[in-house]
């Protein structure tokens, strides 16, 4: 890193000041806006807002009726991000490792395998609507392939103990493009040369890939996590898409999303409420916060003092 | 490539400005009515720009899911339509509190609509009203008449003769005996539980009732419908828990399934994606020791004009046209199923929409218990605990007792005439 | 030598596999938006022959619809959206890696607290904003919107990245009196694959989105694809046959742009490999 003197020379100026001008009227403000908001509650005279500190956070936590819908939310989304942590990432990881081997038609597979993940949540979601009624027929044509065609009758968007591990699979199923390019971009920038050393002197590639290239793609890991973490607590449009706002059956998929976007704007009869939107909106920022920071000084710090 | 994108670019950027027309005063209305869309373009529209050609109308509906959420960005941000549809009560009764909407008292043909139709949209002490009332819906049972007939059935009148028609028809196995879904929650609240319910607690006596605090969702007629509720479960569609309701829509178009839980609008749904589906309508089924059935015939739609327009005259000029005569004939004749709020007669081609409005004349009349006053509330929201626990009788996870004593829980939670019950 | 044939071979057998579970769902829509609307039920993975081929679901979708003008505006606002993130997020990760200056440390967690919120929960603010600046019912007010989204997570990627780049090449360039700036246009090839994989993830949010669309850009002239598509949906929800029509065509356009862009990330990320 080059030292600079005293000040802010122009051309770092420059260099910045782009980004942080856009960044900060379009997305900060919006936001301190809406945090603003959070701190605020109906004016007791009926008209505009006052000034009510941490009261809005108080209820949410302390009364029954918020604090219910709440935890229920974050303990959906942590299911929510555990199966993409178990399922996605190392499918992802896998396949990625697969392609890395400069196989054969690797473009196609990659490319093929891309796919679900260009498209819209409102395509996804009608899709596996459509693939999973059971009056349409698919899913028990597909169940019965392994012979358990009495699976495909099941209502797997409808029962409470299973909606919500379906809707995880299906964000999996299209998202998992993305950790299986960052994964792959890693790999391919390990040089030839270190796997062909160890190879010729005889390790198998399983060894190598976790001696050698693991190793080598730990920050991406780190990254992937991260990414993982950050996009499932601001998950909102699947779950919306395939099950409404009200996120049934009996807010069995309800995530931190659907529940801000309800109390928010509102639903059906349900009159909107900013000013707890906002708070639970809150909430999800120091969450989301939480685990960034957990990546930022806890992973990447470690793993800093492991390469240097 | 790229003088090709760079021409791309250019001639988005021409389309910016593209929607002013010349000369014309355009309206735009809002609406959650995507279902709508061709009709008003192709049938409604036409005959008002026939008589008022300075005057363009634009029908963009929103789809109902969204409707609400987009309708309240749009007002805040000054982009909604001159003409906003209105839901019934406190939706749009917060729409004018908030001077979103302007009140049309002096609107010519606003003195025609009853108490009954005007009271959806207007303030609680009534005297201001606030959208012109286009039309109600009404609560009931289409069947599938081929089916009827194949199995030599006859159209039940009570709850006895409802449920032992459903037994015939599981018995025989080759159909759905009745086709409705859980998944999209509303449903099973909105064609069940306030479709059979109204006479169970004896209609406007019970709604009001349950609003000055004398009733309670888990005693009485209202728990009773929850029971009564819970007797359909046996005879729904396999996985009828991952059914939406463009599903269920679809299953007893196809004449997969017997008989189907309506709201009146579901005639023109029927019709248009199956011509050929020959069906009929039965009135809700009384209760032994029930006096007579109770029809659901519930306000759903006005038009209000938006106090942001820039065109609040050609508006006023078309609420004016809304609140004829000629207008409720054409619109309920082009959507069957949707029936006029204005008084006096009207008879409609579709057989089933007669029928429908038939049983109107037949016996006294309510609307939806839970639309007034009670979901006022943003948390817990009445509506909102009715879905949730209807769908839970249904789906087998509440009994009905337990579903009746959520609701009115929730409910005494905020509301004070229900404390201490 | 036999391992090896039998590891690719095996390789080939997930891989294929995987491509399976992938597409199938996407070919089953193509394929059934082709039959009529018996036979979608009654049999869904059948081809479409003679007495079942129909095109109806197209035609309800070509008099209902401007799907070619959606999709001009999808390609507007994506394309100017990813252009503004990737210069003005590369300068920004450029003067974050490169320069040790007070506010660095600051800057960066600044610029990365919107990786973090989802810029949704902003929404009142930026109808707000967009209102006082006459942008609603205007492409702009999508593509700023999209670029501030983006550009914490390019600059956050791109700063990882442009730090692994050697020293000496910059130091040399410096000796030989090249300027900041020449020295930033310099990197940048070399972190071709970040930008590669930055364009990747920044794109499918914004072609993707709904929800901007939906508030900022409603009007028929600034409508997008997606947003024309769910309109649409809801309006033809029990229509099957339009539904699959409709989703077959909304598929299509991403899936061709991807064919298309993903040769360049791949020469990309191979290049930035190979180097």
């Amino acid at each position: 890193m080059v030292k600079s003197k005293r000040g802010l020379p122009i051309h770092i100026l420059v260099f910045l000041g782009p980004a942080v001008l856009i960044y900060t009227a379009f997305m900060i403000y919006p936001l301190c806006d809406s945090l603003w908001l959070s701190l605020n509650n109906k004016a007791s005279s009926g008209a505009g807002q006052m000034f009510v500190g941490i009261q809005n956070y108080l209820t949410l936590f302390s009364q029954d009726r918020w604090s219910a819908p709440l935890w229920n939310a974050v303990r959906n989304n942590l299911v929510f991000f555990v199966i993409h942590m178990v399922v996605q990432n190392p499918i992802g990881l896998l396949l990625a490792g697969l392609l890395a081997t400069r196989i054969r038609g690797a473009a196609i597979y990659r490319t093929i395998i891309f796919t679900p993940t260009i498209l819209s949540v409102v395509i996804i979601g009608f899709v596996w609507k459509l693939i999973l009624l059971p009056s349409w027929g698919i899913s028990r044509a597909l169940f019965g392939i392994v012979g358990l065609s009495g699976l495909g009758d099941y209502p797997w968007l409808g029962t409470e103990s299973t909606t919500l591990i379906t809707l995880s699979l299906m964000s999996v199923w299209q998202n998992i493009g993305i950790p299986m390019m960052l994964f792959l971009a890693a790999l391919i920038r390990i040089p030839d040369d270190l796997m062909e050393a160890a190879r010729v002197d005889g390790a198998s590639s399983w060894t190598i890939f976790w001696r050698i290239q693991f190793p080598l793609i730990l920050p991406t890991v780190g990254l992937i996590a991260v990414l993982t973490f950050v996009g499932n607590f601001n998950a909102f449009d699947l779950i919306y898409a395939t099950q409404g706002a009200l996120a049934g059956p009996n807010f069995a998929s309800d995530i931190l999303g659907t529940f801000f976007f309800r109390t928010f704007f509102g639903y059906q009869l349900q009159p909107a409420d900013p000013f707890m939107g906002s708070t639970v909106a809150g909430v999800m920022l120091v969450i989301i916060l939480v685990g960034v920071l957990i990546y930022l000084f806890g992973w990447q710090r470690r793993l800093q003092q492991i390469q240097f | 490539m790229s003088k090709k994108l760079l021409s791309l670019v250019l001639l988005a950027l021409t389309t910016f400005g593209a929607n002013v027309s010349q000369g014309k005063t355009q309206l735009i209305i809002e609406s959650w009515r995507t279902d709508d869309l061709k009709v008003w373009r192709d049938k409604i529209i036409p005959v008002f720009t026939k008589t008022h050609p300075d005057i363009e109308v634009v029908f963009t509906p929103t789809a109902p899911t969204e409707y609400n959420a987009v309708l309240d960005a749009k007002l805040k941000a000054g982009t909604a339509g001159d003409l906003i549809a209105c839901r019934p009560f406190d939706k749009s009764l917060d729409l004018y509190n908030a001077g979103q909407i302007v009140a049309l008292n002096d609107l010519p043909g606003m003195d025609k609509f009853s108490k009954f139709a005007l009271a959806a949209w207007s303030t609680d002490d009534g005297k201001t009203s606030f959208a012109v009332p286009m039309a109600s819906v009404i609560h009931g049972f289409i069947y599938n008449k081929k089916i009827f007939t194949e199995l030599g059935l006859t159209v039940p009148k009570t709850e006895q003769e409802f449920l032992a028609v459903l037994d015939k028809i599981k018995k025989n196995g080759k159909y759905i005996p009745l086709v409705i879904g859980t998944k999209d929650q509303w449903e099973s609240a909105t064609m069940g539980y306030q479709n059979i319910g109204p006479t169970l607690w004896d209609g406007e006596t019970g709604r009001k009732a349950l609003i000055d605090g004398s009733a309670q969702y888990n005693k009485g007629g209202f728990l009773a419908t929850f029971e009564a509720l819970a007797k359909w479960k046996p005879y729904l569609a396999p996985g009828y828990q991952a059914l939406a309701y463009a599903d269920a829509q679809n299953l007893f178009a196809q004449g997969r399934g017997a008989i189907y839980p309506a709201g009146s609008w579901d005639i023109a749904v029927f019709r248009q994606m199956n011509p050929k589906l020959d069906f009929g309508a039965f009135k809700p089924y009384s209760f032994e020791g029930k006096g007579e059935v109770v029809i659901d015939n519930h306000p759903d739609i006005a038009l209000g004009l938006n106090a942001a327009s820039k065109n609040k005259e050609a508006a006023r000029t078309f609420l004016a046209w809304v609140a004829t005569p000629e207008f409720a004939t054409l619109y309920s004749n082009a959507l069957p199923g949707f029936f006029p709020l204005a008084d006096g007669d009207f008879t409609f081609s579709d057989p089933v929409a007669q029928e429908f409005d038939s049983w109107l004349k037949q016996g006294p009349q309510t609307f939806r218990c839970s639309y007034q006053i009670l979901s006022r509330n943003a948390n817990p929201n009445n509506e909102n605990d009715l879905w949730n626990a209807c769908a839970q009788v249904l789906n087998g996870t509440f009994t009905p007792q337990q579903a009746a004593d959520f609701v009115q829980k929730d409910l005494a939670s905020w509301y004070k005439p229900q404390q201490a019950k | 030598m036999r391992s090896k044939f039998w590891s690719a071979i095996a390789t080939h057998a997930v891989l294929i596999a995987y491509a399976v579970v992938a597409l199938f769902p996407v070919l089953l829509i193509i394929l059934n938006s082709f039959k009529d609307r018996i036979t979608i039920f009654s049999a869904p993975f059948a081809l479409p022959w003679a007495d079942s081929f129909t095109l109806d679901g197209y035609a309800t979708l070509v008099s209902g619809s401007h799907f070619e003008w959606y999709f001009l505006n999808s390609l507007f606002v994506t394309t100017s959206s990813l252009l503004l993130i990737l210069i003005v997020g590369s300068m920004a990760a450029f003067a974050l890696a490169e320069y040790k200056f007070r506010f660095n440390l600051l800057t960066s967690l600044y610029l990365s607290i919107g990786i973090m919120v989802p810029i949704r929960l902003g929404t009142v603010g930026i109808l707000r904003l967009m209102v006082n600046l006459h942008l609603v019912n205007n492409l702009l007010s999508l593509i700023l919107i999209y670029t501030a989204q983006g550009i914490p997570l390019a600059v956050f990627v791109l700063t990882t990245f442009m730090r692994q780049v050697p020293g000496d090449l910059k130091d040399a360039a410096r000796i030989d009196g090249a300027s900041e700036y020449r020295i930033y246009l310099l990197i940048l090839p070399l972190v071709r694959p970040a930008l590669g994989s930055v364009l990747a993830i920044s794109m499918l949010p914004i072609w993707n989105d709904l929800w901007f669309p939906l508030i900022l850009a409603p009007g028929e002239a600034t409508k997008t694809l997606i947003l024309g598509a769910q309109t649409f949906l809801g309006e033809f929800a029990n229509d099957y046959n339009a539904v699959l029509a409709a989703l077959t065509l909304a598929i299509l356009p991403p899936v061709f742009l991807y064919v298309i862009f993903s040769r360049q990330l791949i020469r990309g990320i191979t290049a930035g490999a190979v180097k």
